[in-house]
């Protein structure tokens, strides 16, 4: 029964009401969380994971050696490789695909590699403007593998 | 000569109503997005121009611009004549409101009577446009919204008899001067629970948040103007809105003492001698529109049953109840609250 009065009383003087009008205006006054994108970005993590590159030695030799490793754990089965002896005796690819559509960015290509030639770099803003553009060749990766070097300098002087 | 001068002077005044009642609609969209989208640490319209800024005219030109789509089962001129029918009568209230101490297009008599008589209009071009667009969500919305409508109708109307009663009088102009001498001269106080039921039947009859039902998206989709596109959308849009401004620039008149100064009676009064009475109308419906956004910001949308529940168990009772106690006030000219009545 005194509940009920409570309960009554509660509403006739729209108390709940006012509660949630003064969280309301409070929040008028607090700073938008928005983030404007293309003028504003949020932080990247350091072990971000984005667009794939091959990677060269500081001579400008390839470091991948077609141990096809990256393609045997690849969950989303999105590498495909093909190799040849070279003159030199040693094994080079000749074809080196991803198709960023079936990729998971999930970083165990990058992980599984003896040599580090395949990596994840940071850049994430792109896009295609014909379905066949998804599959990245290894002329790409490595243009984007000399990119990814340059960065890479710039962010571990950042980090010491 | 004589008639015709009068004339042109009627469609000036006319013009200087309408145009910027237009583009006040136009900014209290814009207003309406941006504080709410404050209230929800959002940034609201940005891009169009500085903060934003030309936001309304930008969809003021995409409303025109875009094609009518008539649904092929709908009865076409009912279609089209909806929205003009809910527009006209929330343009034409517009007549009877005093804007300052001079300025009413038409100071009638029965101001409350006419004011009350085309608001209710409006339910017409509701029920038209969800009948005639052939469209179930439409039809169902527009039920929700005329029942809603009469509901809260009775409510306000007798909010607005208590005024009047404490006026004596149905004349807008006559009622704001009954209220002179001051903040704790005007209705609100004697008529305080009058007042909070006609503004909560106010944004009922409105049809905005926590009342929304008729447009209730989530299970209507939009309501009763499902069906509508382009400008006959646009025109739901107008009406909406001219509402919105017209039940707040009405509780300021009939309870916040109108285009009457707050100091009136007190040592500021001479300081604030200067500012126009249009200028006092106009904070004060400011206000009240602000508090419409803030509370669309703040509630969720109410069931029906329970929408219906308060407009006529809870509403209709209050107001019947201060009427009769009010009416004993006045017939013994009881002190602290009907002493000022003539």
């Amino acid at each position: 029964m005194l509940n009920n009065i409570k309960s009554i009383l509660k509403s006739f003087f729209l108390l709940e009401i006012f509660k949630g009008l003064s969280i309301t205006g409070k929040n008028l006054f607090k700073k938008p969380i928005t983030v404007q994108y293309p003028e504003e970005k949020t932080p990247q993590s350091h072990r971000f994971r984005g667009l794939h590159a091959l990677r060269k030695y500081p001579n400008g030799e390839e470091r991948c050696i077609g141990c096809k490793l990256c393609e045997a754990v690849c969950p989303a089965l999105a590498i495909t490789i093909d190799t040849e002896m070279r003159k030199d005796g040693t094994r080079r690819t000749t074809k080196y695909d991803i198709d960023l559509f079936k990729c998971v960015y999930c970083g165990f290509c990058e992980e599984s590699c003896p040599v580090d030639a395949i990596v994840e770099t940071k850049i994430f803003e792109f896009h295609f403007e014909d379905k066949n553009e998804k599959i990245i060749t290894k002329k790409e990766l490595l243009k984007i593998g000399d990119l990814y070097e340059k960065e890479e300098i710039k962010d571990r002087a950042n980090i010491n | 000569m004589q008639t015709l001068h009068s004339l042109y002077n009627i469609l000036v005044d006319i013009i200087l109503i309408v145009i910027p009642l237009f583009l006040i609609v136009a900014y209290v969209t814009y207003s309406e997005r941006k504080i709410i989208g404050f209230m929800q640490a959002r940034l609201g319209p940005s891009r169009v121009g500085p903060y934003g800024l030309l936001q309304p005219i930008a969809d003021v030109i995409k409303l025109l611009s875009k094609e009518i789509i008539i649904p092929s089962g709908a009865n076409k001129n009912i279609f089209i004549t909806a929205p003009i029918i809910m527009l006209v009568p929330s343009l034409l209230v517009w007549s009877v409101i005093p804007l300052s101490e001079t300025f009413v297009l038409a100071n009638i008599n029965a101001g409350i009577l006419f004011i009350l008589a085309f608001t209710s209009l409006s339910v017409y071009g509701v029920i038209l446009a969800g009948w005639s667009s052939n469209s179930k969500y439409a039809f169902l919305g527009s039920m929700r919204s005329a029942a809603q409508i009469i509901a809260y109708e009775i409510a306000m109307g007798f909010a607005l008899v208590g005024v009047l009663m404490a006026a004596g009088s149905l004349n807008l102009q006559e009622i704001i001067l009954s209220q002179s001498g001051g903040f704790f001269h005007w209705y609100w106080l004697p008529l305080f629970p009058l007042f909070i039921i006609y503004f909560i039947a106010g944004v009922a009859e409105t049809n905005r948040a926590p009342f929304d039902v008729s447009e209730g998206e989530s299970e209507l989709v939009a309501g009763f103007h499902v069906e509508y596109s382009g400008i006959t959308f646009a025109l739901f849009f107008l009406a909406e809105y001219m509402n919105l401004i017209l039940i707040s620039i009405l509780a300021s008149i009939m309870f916040f003492g109108g285009w009457l100064s707050p100091f009136q009676g007190t040592w500021l009064e001479i300081f604030f001698d200067w500012v126009p009475g249009f200028i006092w109308l106009s904070l004060k419906t400011l206000i009240f529109i602000f508090i419409f956004l803030w509370l669309r910001a703040t509630l969720p949308r109410y069931r029906y049953d329970q929408i219906m529940r308060l407009g006529w168990k809870v509403f209709l009772p209050i107001t019947l109840i201060w009427i009769f106690f009010e009416g004993i006030m006045i017939y013994y000219n009881i002190e602290p609250w009907f002493s000022y009545v003539k």
